[in-house]
């Protein structure tokens, strides 16, 4: 009998043993652990997917970020460059302003001083003209000339027109003081009667009379009342030839001022 | 002449009796116990791993997969039973290299009490599938008529099993002896890798046909809920003939 019923009950107990047995020891802890790998290399897939997305992600952004600042660089620049330029233009344009105006004023500084240059040394050798004309003819002055002169205003007195004489007539008649006559050197006697005598005549009237002497006539005797003049003195000429001069500066220095203003 | 090694007794007390097979078995027992509590008593979660751990999770998966290939959708379920009929058998066939061993495989008793497992247990997957009234309803299919022959291949069947794998292992152990008397030196040698072949063969036979008896058992539940998917057996790996 090759069946021993004994060995097929021991072996079938020790199957079942063994089954339990390796259930226990075998199958479980294997199979455990390979699902905790793959859970664990799932995870991992998972995360490094995760961390991919977020890469590519980041990556998306800071592209984009880049690109945005790159554009916002060149903006600025190109808005800086503009800025820059305006700046410089006005720049150039202030200073050639500034230097224009600059040069005009310092060419009208020029003229001026040019002018006034040309004004002092007019005045200063017309002044110096009549003062040398004045000292020659002071020193020149004597009682002869004094004498001479008396006897010129004695004529230019008789000879006064009749409109002139008639309101001297008047002036003399209504002054409150003596008429005055004023010379630049004490008058002798004579010449003093005859001034007199002269003045009655004309006026056929005695007139009163006061003698003054004035050194600034120059040379020269004048007669004064109440307003009329009547007068012959070198101090007049000189003063007369002064004022033409005068007026011949003043003519010729507007010409010169207007085209001085006209230059840029 | 031994046919068997249940005939080798070393110890016996009347009804009790410890021989050969009972003895071989406990060592591979022992070996397949051991060998496992040393490797899985420090597994690795991680990547790295030891090359015990990596060959036990080869063997582990690889029985998975051919057991989800029958046709188990839950093949977890079923590791415990089929994964450890099949190594018990491989591994005894393979320890045939060594002098002396006696494989229990190679003992008809041995091989029915494994039959008489497979027997037990395809009813009861079945029943715990379909219920047991639709177990028993599928030895009325196709028709009634069909009931005796039914039951006639369900003992057959297990018959088979057990008398193939027994005639296989104890030939291959017969044909070593007696070549060895004959000719002491190369062939003994190439005829013991071709019985370690055999035995592979045998114990993927028997570890594949349980497999498919316990899908068929279980099959009619799942047929009905997914009737799209019909069970993925390989044409080659159902070797009903063998």
């Amino acid at each position: 009998m090759l069946i021993d019923w004994f060995t097929v009950g021991a072996q079938l107990l020790n199957f079942l043993v063994l089954a339990w047995l390796l259930k226990r020891f075998l199958y479980r802890p294997i199979l455990d652990a390979l699902d905790a790998r793959e859970q664990r290399i799932a995870a991992e897939l998972a995360d490094a997917d995760a961390k991919r997305a977020e890469a590519d992600q980041e990556r998306e952004e800071f592209r984009q970020k880049n690109e945005a600042f790159d554009r916002q660089r060149s903006a600025l620049l190109s808005q800086v460059t503009d800025e820059a330029k305006a700046e410089r233009q006005r720049l150039l344009d202030e200073a050639r302003q500034a230097v224009d105006t600059l040069r005009a004023k310092r060419m009208e500084t020029l003229a001026n001083d040019t002018h006034n240059l040309n004004q002092a040394i007019s005045r200063r050798t017309q002044q110096e003209v009549f003062a040398i004309a004045r000292k020659a003819l002071s020193d020149l002055a004597t009682t002869s000339l004094e004498e001479r002169m008396g006897e010129v205003f004695l004529r230019r007195l008789r000879a006064l027109d009749d409109q002139v004489k008639e309101g001297f007539a008047t002036s003399l008649k209504t002054a409150t003081g003596p008429a005055l006559v004023r010379s630049a050197f004490d008058l002798p006697a004579e010449q003093r009667a005859a001034i007199q005598n002269a003045l009655n005549e004309t006026f056929s009237a005695e007139i009163r009379v006061k003698f003054e002497t004035a050194p600034d006539l120059v040379s020269g005797i004048e007669l004064t009342t109440n307003g009329q003049k009547v007068a012959w003195s070198i101090a007049d000429y000189l003063a007369s030839l002064e004022k033409g001069v005068d007026e011949l500066l003043k003519t010729q220095s507007r010409p010169e001022a207007k085209a001085g203003t006209g230059r840029p | 002449m031994r046919l068997s090694p249940d005939e080798m007794i070393f110890w016996q007390y009347g009804f009790l009796k410890l021989n050969a097979t009972i003895l071989f078995t406990w060592i591979l027992m022992l070996v397949l116990v051991v060998g496992s509590m040393l490797v899985t008593r420090r597994l690795s979660r991680d990547l790295e791993r030891s090359r015990w751990q990596n060959l036990l999770e080869v063997v582990v998966t690889s029985i998975e997969k051919q057991i989800e290939e029958v046709g188990l959708r839950q093949p977890r379920k079923y590791l415990g039973f089929l994964g450890t009929l099949f190594l018990f058998v491989a591994l005894s066939a393979l320890c045939t290299v060594f002098p002396g061993f006696e494989p229990p495989t190679g003992s008809l008793s041995t091989t029915v009490a494994l039959a008489l497992c497979v027997l037990v247990a395809v009813p009861l997957f079945g029943i715990e599938e379909q219920g047991l009234g639709g177990y028993l309803k599928s030895y009325t299919k196709p028709t009634i008529i069909m009931l005796p022959f039914n039951l006639i291949s369900e003992v057959s069947r297990t018959l088979a099993l057990a008398v193939r794998l027994f005639g296989n292992m104890m030939s291959g152990a017969m044909i070593v002896g007696i070549l060895l008397s004959i000719t002491p030196f190369v062939f003994p040698i190439v005829m013991t890798v071709l019985g370690l072949l055999t035995g592979m063969v045998q114990a993927y036979i028997f570890f594949i046909l349980a497999a498919v008896y316990i899908a068929a058992a279980t099959q009619i539940r799942q047929s009905k809920s997914e009737p799209l998917s019909p069970p993925r057996i390989p044409a080659k790996e159902t070797p009903w003939t063998v």
